[in-house]
């Protein structure tokens, strides 16, 4: 005896498979299942040998509760989990919303539209450690480019950034959002050709422009693709580790360190590589959850990139 | 002029008045992005024109005083301290984003097309689990990493650089490659298929230049990612014959009087072939926009 709740819970999922299936799937016989395990083959041997067997060996490595114990216990981490939290939030929340913004700016026609594109592009291609390296001695010096600038202009004498624990972590994220933006306006922008210009016209009509049809139209459209990006984006922010060692340097005293740079100090400093990996390790309650949102996000098949 | 305006009608007039306030908008908008995105590119400049090497010279200054082209020129020939083996880095770097770029468009693309193209039923699963690789970031990974390719025995070996570069750029290029694929008629394939192309044949002559802009794209990421690395070459790589350039930025730091005109010079030399690819294949990212564009 089935409930109705059964039922219901069923039949959605029933009707998103049958539509889901190629058109005329059929098993794969002969030559071409050959040639099918022949092409998967090799990134089937590089996800086993240098995905798998690294995550496992990393959990394996982290494995003693006595290193986290070692973990909390240290003040310095404690520190660096308030900044994890602080650069994951702002410098992908900041990023993706302005990158969404501006890809709207980027639709619009003219060739100095494609000009400024091509020039705003260029953080993105440019070499991450050697930009972020210039963002240091933009900042610090006596004065650095920045208050340089700032005494220019305003008569004000800038502060020394890397001295003060909020501005170095500041620093860092507007530095990680330079970099990062131009990436997901390229994506946003690829997400918003594709959004039909039926929609655009027909917003028109009933009366829609400008920020109102941002919202009715872009918004519910892009939906989606945003959430999806801003999933993939916190995973790659947590593993960041060029922008906080190079901009920062962890300055000052360290006090803006992030897990990932600290795991580095632990590992390489004072030579303790377990606990470095753990410190970095402690950020798997967070992305477990995001990875498997991510996976079902992009199982439901109503995201696609 | 002010007759023809004065003799639209309101709505029209109010209407052109806004389309002005926009264009200006956006002009200004333009302009801070421009500066936005250039100031620390200006601040490579002004370090790697600066006359004198050291550390304080070029603190301070808004403008290149005296600039000269003696960094650029140290690099060249391989003169300033930290940069005597500079062009063999660069050789190394360039060795180690190459291969990744080709191995992560053969790898991903093969297997983009037995996913996608071969109607493999669990293709699915095979996508979603190469994106378990993120479960961990890829920074987490590089101690457990090392260890690893000790036990391979590719400890300070080039490819071990190149392997993890390729897999951690493979999942979001099979993402990337399985969207776009979608894009394509699977009735391209079968025609070919009637007319007796085997599997291979339809990847090569089919599949591979239908795809073009999408692999342009995961071309220019694998390329950046392994540009951008810092970490891996850094830990993975330790003699002096497969140092790369950006594995050996931080010994700089630890010099209180470090060429930094050099060092900037050489920032910028190695930031070209990235920027170049960028500059050589743009029309074709510009192209998988329109792609995009024909879905809707």
């Amino acid at each position: 005896m089935t409930s109705i709740g059964e039922v219901l819970a069923a039949a959605p999922r029933a009707s998103l498979k049958g539509p889901r299936r190629p058109p005329g799937y059929r098993h794969l016989r002969g030559s071409d299942f050959t040639w099918t395990v022949a092409f998967i083959l090799p990134y089937a041997a590089v996800f086993l040998a240098f995905a798998v067997y690294p995550i496992g060996y990393a959990l394996w490595m982290a494995r003693d509760p006595a290193l986290y114990a070692a973990l909390v216990a240290d003040p310095r981490y404690l520190t660096s989990l308030v900044n994890t939290l602080l650069f994951v939030a702002f410098g992908v929340n900041v990023k993706m919303f302005l990158a969404l913004v501006l890809s709207g700016f980027f639709l619009r026609r003219g060739w100095w539209i494609k000009a400024i594109l091509f020039v705003y592009m260029l953080p993105w291609v440019l070499a991450s450690v050697q930009a972020f390296i210039a963002f240091h001695w933009m900042l610090i010096g006596d004065p650095g480019l920045v208050d340089g600038v700032l005494s220019a202009l305003t008569g004000i004498e800038g502060p020394v950034w890397f001295n003060h624990r909020w501005l170095a972590i500041a620093c860092n994220i507007i530095a990680y959002i330079w970099k990062w933006m131009p990436f997901w306006t390229l994506i946003f922008l690829a997400g918003r050709t594709a959004i039909p210009r039926v929609f655009y016209d027909a917003a028109e009509i009933d009366g829609a422009t400008g920020p109102r049809r941002f919202i009715h139209v872009t918004v519910p459209m892009l939906a989606n693709l945003y959430l999806l990006c801003t999933l993939l984006s916190v995973i790659w922010t947590l593993g960041d580790f060029n922008t906080v060692y190079f901009v920062s340097a962890g300055g000052p005293s360290s006090a803006s360190d992030v897990l990932t740079t600290l795991g580095f100090h632990y590992t390489f400093e004072t030579a303790n590589p377990a606990l470095g990996v753990a410190a970095m390790m402690s950020a798997l309650p967070v992305l477990v959850p995001v990875v498997i949102l991510l996976l079902r996000k992009l199982d439901s098949g109503e995201v696609q990139l | 002029m002010s007759f023809a305006l004065a003799s639209l009608p309101p709505v029209r007039r109010r209407y052109r008045r806004r389309r002005v306030l926009t264009e200006i908008g956006a002009a200004i908008l333009g302009l801070v992005l421009l500066i936005w995105s250039l100031v620390p590119v200006y601040q490579m400049f002004l370090i790697a024109l600066d006359p004198e090497e050291g550390e304080i010279e070029f603190t301070g200054n808004m403008w290149p005083h005296g600039a000269s082209l003696d960094g650029f020129h140290d690099v060249v020939t391989q003169e300033a301290r930290y940069l005597e083996d500079f062009w063999r880095q660069f050789g190394n770097s360039l060795e180690i984003g190459l291969l990744t770029m080709l191995l992560t468009v053969l790898i991903t693309s093969l297997a983009s097309f037995a996913i996608g193209r071969m109607r493999l039923g669990s293709g699915r699963l095979l996508a979603n689990a190469a994106l378990l690789t993120y479960a961990l970031p890829a920074s987490f990974l590089v101690i457990p990493f090392y260890k690893i390719m000790y036990g391979y025995g590719l400890s300070d070996n080039p490819w071990a650089v190149v392997a993890a570069q390729v897999t951690f750029a493979s999942p979001f290029a099979i993402l990337i490659l399985q969207h776009y694929g979608r894009l394509l008629p699977l009735e391209i394939d079968d025609s070919a298929r009637i007319d007796g192309a085997s599997a291979l044949q339809v990847y090569l002559r089919i599949y591979l230049p239908l795809m073009a802009p999408a692999l342009t794209i995961v071309a220019i990421y694998a390329l950046l990612l392994a540009w951008n690395d810092y970490l891996y070459q850094f830990v993975l790589l330790t003699s002096d014959r497969h140092l790369t350039v950006s594995g050996t930025q931080s010994d700089l730091f630890a010099d209180i009087d470090a060429p930094w005109n050099a060092m900037m010079a050489a920032a910028i030399l190695y930031a070209l072939p990235p920027v170049a690819l960028f500059c050589a294949l743009y029309r074709y990212v510009a192209r998988g926009l329109v792609l995009g564009e024909v879905k809707g």
